[in-house]
């Protein structure tokens, strides 16, 4: 009983927040907005370094958001690693399970790794950019774990602390060096600004798939201990 | 004309893979729906002009998503992990 | 009415799926899916109004790029709890056992989280 008066009070909630949204959207819908935020940066677009202006907006106009989302990514692999409870990074039966797999990654893997270095590159002036190829790159790794390749480089080391850090610390020097420099917060040089972007870019899409890859080789719980750093296992 | 018939189309697909995602009876086949539902998106992210967007959904939305959430769902729906492990986990996981 | 709005209804839409998806579903990965749909619904109708009278707007569209890298990053997260949660108690819901209070902490812990 009770749960049929409770399916029932979450259809007509739902059914009215339906309509309230719908009205909101309507209504904001029905009139022009007062700013004309296109032309606004078709104007400032050669200021920005890039010519794409998704790119010039990520790394540049609203670069703050992009240094906090990258700052959430860290935090969202730290809390997934330190869940971890894998024994070993490898797991013996895929490879054995899938042997079309594990051939076809040999052509995969290094195609991949080409794609997602074209998005990052053709980012500057077309749709493309760090995030797509952080996702390529992190495909790239996941590939590799279903076709059973033992991938040490996750294990808590070098290459791990420095992929979770990395982006988020090169981002936050450049963002302060403009401050020490006299202007404001993230406010790139306009001559250096196409070389900045260059190497945010290049290292935001290291961290972004180097987090992504470590939450997904989390998730699984194999039996065993977790490995200590240092140990081999 | 035949733009609204699309855009038409799209929505309502959306819509339909959706709830189909949400309330399949097998949880594999609710995975697998989502992830067709991430690659509708990466559509309608091109009919709204956004091509950034739309390489994005397809490689996370579609891809990353949807095999994180097919693995889980596997050993979501497996066995109990204390039946095949003969009590070593209770302990360990007190 | 271009077909922006149209977008902007449906994101709507799948909001309202979503959210009556995650209240009255109990299996927490299929929470978990419908926490997806209502984030999909929230960008297609930040896109959607947006462009409805000026045309493509990179703003928004580069809000809503971060927006789907940090849902991800928020989805595995939520994956790895879900399975500790299954490896720990062996039940995919968060309802009561019939017996015992162990998972009593761990459910507020969950509840609390979302």
């Amino acid at each position: 009983m009770m749960s049929g008066f409770k399916n029932l009070l979450t259809t007509v909630f739902c059914l009215m927040l339906a309509v309230v949204l719908g009205f909101a959207v309507w209504s904001i819908g029905a009139e022009p907005s007062p700013v004309n935020l296109p032309g606004h940066l078709s104007e400032n677009l050669e200021k920005s370094g890039v010519e794409h202006p998704v790119t010039a907006v990520l790394l540049n106009f609203r670069s703050y958001d992009t240094l906090l989302e990258i700052g959430v990514l860290v935090i969202a692999g730290i809390a997934g690693i330190s869940m971890a409870r894998t024994s070993s990074l490898e797991d013996p039966e895929l490879r054995t399970s899938d042997s079309l797999l594990y051939a076809l990654q040999r052509w995969f893997v290094p195609l991949m790794l080409l794609l997602a270095g074209y998005l990052l590159w053709a980012g500057a002036d077309r749709p493309g950019g760090a995030f797509q190829a952080g996702a390529v790159m992190a495909s790239t790794g996941v590939l590799m774990r279903m076709g059973g390749i033992p991938m040490d480089f996750l294990r808590p080391g070098t290459m791990l602390r420095l992929g979770l850090t990395l982006g988020f610390s090169v981002f936050l020097l450049v963002a302060l060096a403009s401050v020490w420099g006299g202007e404001a917060f993230l406010a790139y040089p306009p001559a250096l600004a196409k070389s900045l972007i260059v190497v945010i870019e290049g290292v935001l899409t290291f961290s972004i798939a180097m987090v992504l890859l470590a939450l997904f080789v989390s998730a699984p719980i194999n039996r065993g201990v977790e490995p200590e750093e240092g140990e081999r296992g | 004309m035949i733009e609204w018939v699309l855009d038409g189309l799209l929505v309502l697909a959306l819509l339909v893979t959706a709830v189909a995602a949400l309330w399949s009876r097998d949880l594999f086949r609710a995975v697998v729906v989502f992830i067709a539902f991430g690659l509708l998106m990466a559509l309608a992210w091109v009919r709204l002009q956004a091509p950034d967007i739309a390489l994005a959904e397809a490689a996370i939305g579609a891809g990353l998503t949807g095999v994180l959430l097919l693995d889980a769902a596997r050993h979501l729906t497996g066995k109990h992990p204390d039946e095949s492990d003969g009590g070593s986990d209770r302990e360990a996981g007190r | 009415m271009t077909p922006s709005l149209l977008y902007a209804f449906a994101g709507v839409g799948l909001c309202t799926i979503g959210l009556y998806g995650f209240v009255r579903l109990a299996h927490l990965l299929r929470k978990l899916l419908a926490f997806n749909l209502i984030g999909s619904g929230v960008f297609l109708v930040m896109v959607g109004l947006a462009q409805h009278h000026n045309g493509p707007d990179p703003v928004p569209q580069a809000l809503v790029l971060t927006g789907i890298v940090v849902a991800i990053a928020a989805t595995a997260l939520a994956v790895v709890l879900i399975r500790r949660y299954f490896h720990l108690s062996g039940q995919t819901t968060l309802a009561e056992p019939a017996r015992g209070n162990d998972e009593g902490a761990s459910q507020s812990g969950e509840d609390r989280q979302r």
